[in-house]
């Protein structure tokens, strides 16, 4: 009962936000639509980076093809809204113009998610079976021929670009799909398989010893991530109404890295903060382009030999950590898991 | 059949830069069991110094002498690139988690890429012809003479590695470093001379490769290195990681496959061809052609 009361506050907080952010509860409340999109855009990578985090900073497996998966859901929602958009809304007719538009979307985003957990089960069965990191190699090299093969698929475009998308996600939308992802992983990690996730980043050999089918939770991690992905690619086609293959390069899986090892491998709040925190960056800097990624990627090292664990490391911020339940990584002391 | 050894033939050039390069991945893998990432932009850094020592040799005519000078500038450069990767960005983190190894891969990875495209520039560059280009027909197939080239001294190189694995004494520490790090300490081997060893041949044999594939296919550019670092990967995984004749074997049949499937099939996926062959590796046999399978132990 609590929990749906708060789930109606966080809607009722967001619908209210999003009035005043377009300007509809009067002009002096309005956001300049450049600030707005970036806050939008941040939503959207709070997603990425706390899904990826699930998977590399909870399961302790690398995986380096994020924006595949963000592709995949973003290109398959798109097309769903583009081609049976019309027919869902008239099989609809019963409810409001603004229902129907959120039915479309919750549809198109659904197909999203369905179609990136797919592509992450195929990914994630061979390259998860074995120890080691052929994670890694696999998903960065997925993520690249994900690209090749969108890119010579004519009815979404292929190389110009698929245009025409409708607008149907905003910033109530972006920050309630983002404080889903949030809720869903916070509930992973603090649940039994939330702990069978971090004995295996601690120690796979001991967990399976154990008696932890390793392989079987780490591709459920695999998926869950990639589902998150795509949710998360839909509303990035459904903001932007145009997307292109070259939004979803390896670099871009890169950056969701970036924000995930900024905020802290293992910690909910630091991957919120590493988005927000880089998506600031990156726009402050936006003078310095060229210099921007060379400071990133230093900055990447850096960390790495100064605080491996990233800026928060495992711990959360004060509202997230229930004080009966010790924080998910709880384990290892000194913040190091032996992979 | 003309087609087929044709095809063979440009296979065979195409599969010697990837198991030059594929060989720097598996000889770190052996002694550090690290995916190291920044493998396929030191090779880009390869083809730049090239490119720029043969601007500079612009005066001379092309002959052999400065093509090997090109070539010898080029790796000694990439040695210390290599060495200087490893002490600064490795070996400060080598004891922690793998995760951060690889992680700081990743980093030094994407610094070398968009460094390099601040300091040579973003766009494309071409790679001036080093040596006289002539073409030679045995039999219907077309043999450029950059394909023999690359062929004779991709082979070249490899043969020395192996005799310098084989037969000198830094080799056979090598060889106890990979089997394991911990037991050689023990024995008395210098472990870090060892391990910046291993960066410096593996850079340079891919600062080589650098160069070869400049005269191959005269176009440059700061993110080259992905692509063909991630074949090699491959390569070096299909031969069994860790194998240096593996490796070898794995990237001849990388760069056969691939042209075989283009001038057979399509071209449109010719990127996907090693991945698929990654995929079916993992599946079937996920130690390789020549790797051993290793016992975990705790």
């Amino acid at each position: 009962m609590r929990g749906i009361l708060v789930a109606l506050g966080v809607a009722g907080v967001l619908l209210a936000l999003n009035a005043a952010f377009v300007g509809s509860m009067g002009p002096g409340l309005a956001m300049p639509p450049y600030l707005l999109q970036v806050i939008c855009l941040a939503g959207i990578n709070v997603i990425l980076a706390v899904s990826l985090n699930l998977i590399n900073g909870f399961t302790g497996q690398f995986s380096i093809g994020h924006a595949g998966f963000m592709a995949i859901g973003a290109y398959s929602s798109a097309y769903f809204t583009v081609t049976f958009g019309d027919r869902v809304r008239a099989a609809a007719g019963f409810l409001p113009p603004s229902g129907q538009e959120s039915l479309v979307l919750l549809l198109a985003l659904t197909i999203g998610a369905v179609l990136a957990s797919i592509a992450g089960f195929f990914v994630g069965v061979p390259s998860l079976r074995l120890r080691g990191d052929y994670l890694a190699i696999v998903t960065l090299g997925f993520g690249e021929i994900i690209r090749v093969f969108i890119l010579n698929i004519d009815a979404v475009g292929g190389a110009r670009g698929y245009s025409g998308i409708p607008k149907l996600a905003n910033f109530f939308w972006i920050y309630g799909f983002a404080a889903v992802t949030i809720l869903v992983v916070y509930r992973i990690v603090h649940s039994s398989f939330g702990r069978t996730l971090v004995a295996i980043r601690e120690d796979e050999i001991a967990a399976e010893a154990m008696g932890v089918h390793t392989t079987r939770a780490k591709v459920i991690s695999f998926v869950v991530s990639s589902a998150m992905a795509g949710v998360a690619g839909g509303l990035f086609a459904h903001y932007l109404m145009y997307i292109h293959t070259n939004s979803f390069t390896f670099i871009k899986s890169f950056e969701i890295i970036i924000m995930i090892v900024i905020g802290g491998l293992g910690s909910i709040t630091g991957s919120i903060l590493g988005a927000v925190l880089f998506i600031s960056l990156t726009e402050g800097l936006r003078q310095f382009a060229q210099y921007r990624m060379v400071l990133f990627s230093l900055l990447l090292i850096v960390i790495m030999i100064v605080r491996p664990q990233g800026i928060l490391g495992r711990r959360e911020f004060a509202i997230f950590s229930r004080r009966r339940d010790r924080p998910p990584g709880g384990g290892s002391t000194d913040g190091r898991g032996n992979l | 059949m003309t087609t087929f050894l044709q095809q063979l033939v440009n296979g065979l050039s195409l599969g010697s830069i990837y198991a030059l390069i594929a060989l720097g991945y598996t000889m770190v893998y052996g002694v550090l069991r690290l995916i190291n990432f920044a493998h396929g932009d030191v090779y880009m850094v390869g083809a730049y110094v090239g490119y720029y020592l043969s601007r500079k040799l612009r005066g001379a005519e092309p002959s052999i002498g400065s093509a090997l000078l090109v070539m010898l500038g080029a790796m000694l450069a990439c040695a210390a690139l290599g060495v200087l990767i490893e002490r600064f960005a490795y070996r400060p983190v080598r004891r922690e988690a793998r995760l951060t190894l690889l992680i700081t891969a990743i980093g030094v990875s994407l610094f070398l890429e968009n460094g390099a495209q601040l300091v040579f520039g973003p766009d494309p560059k071409f790679f001036p012809s080093l040596a006289p280009r002539t073409d030679f027909l045995i039999g219907g197939v077309r043999l450029t003479s950059e394909q023999i080239t690359v062929i004779a001294v991709s082979f070249l190189l490899m043969i020395l590695l192996r005799l310098f694995i084989l037969k000198t004494r830094t080799g056979k520490a090598m060889r106890a470093v990979s089997f394991s790090l911990d037991a050689s300490r023990l024995m008395g081997i210098s472990t870090d001379r060892i391990i910046a060893t291993t960066f410096a041949l593996g850079s340079a044999l891919a600062a080589a490769a650098g160069v070869l594939i400049g005269m191959q296919i005269p176009k440059i550019d700061p993110l080259m290195g992905i692509l063909y670092g991630l074949k090699a990967f491959v390569a070096a995984v299909l031969g069994g990681i860790g194998s240096v004749p593996g490796a070898v074997l794995g990237g001849l049949l990388i760069g056969t496959s691939e042209v075989m499937v283009v001038g057979y099939l399509s071209s449109t996926y010719r990127d996907a061809i090693a991945f698929g062959i990654l995929i079916l590796v993992l599946i079937l046999r996920p130690q390789g052609l020549l790797g051993r399978v290793h016992k975990e132990k705790v």
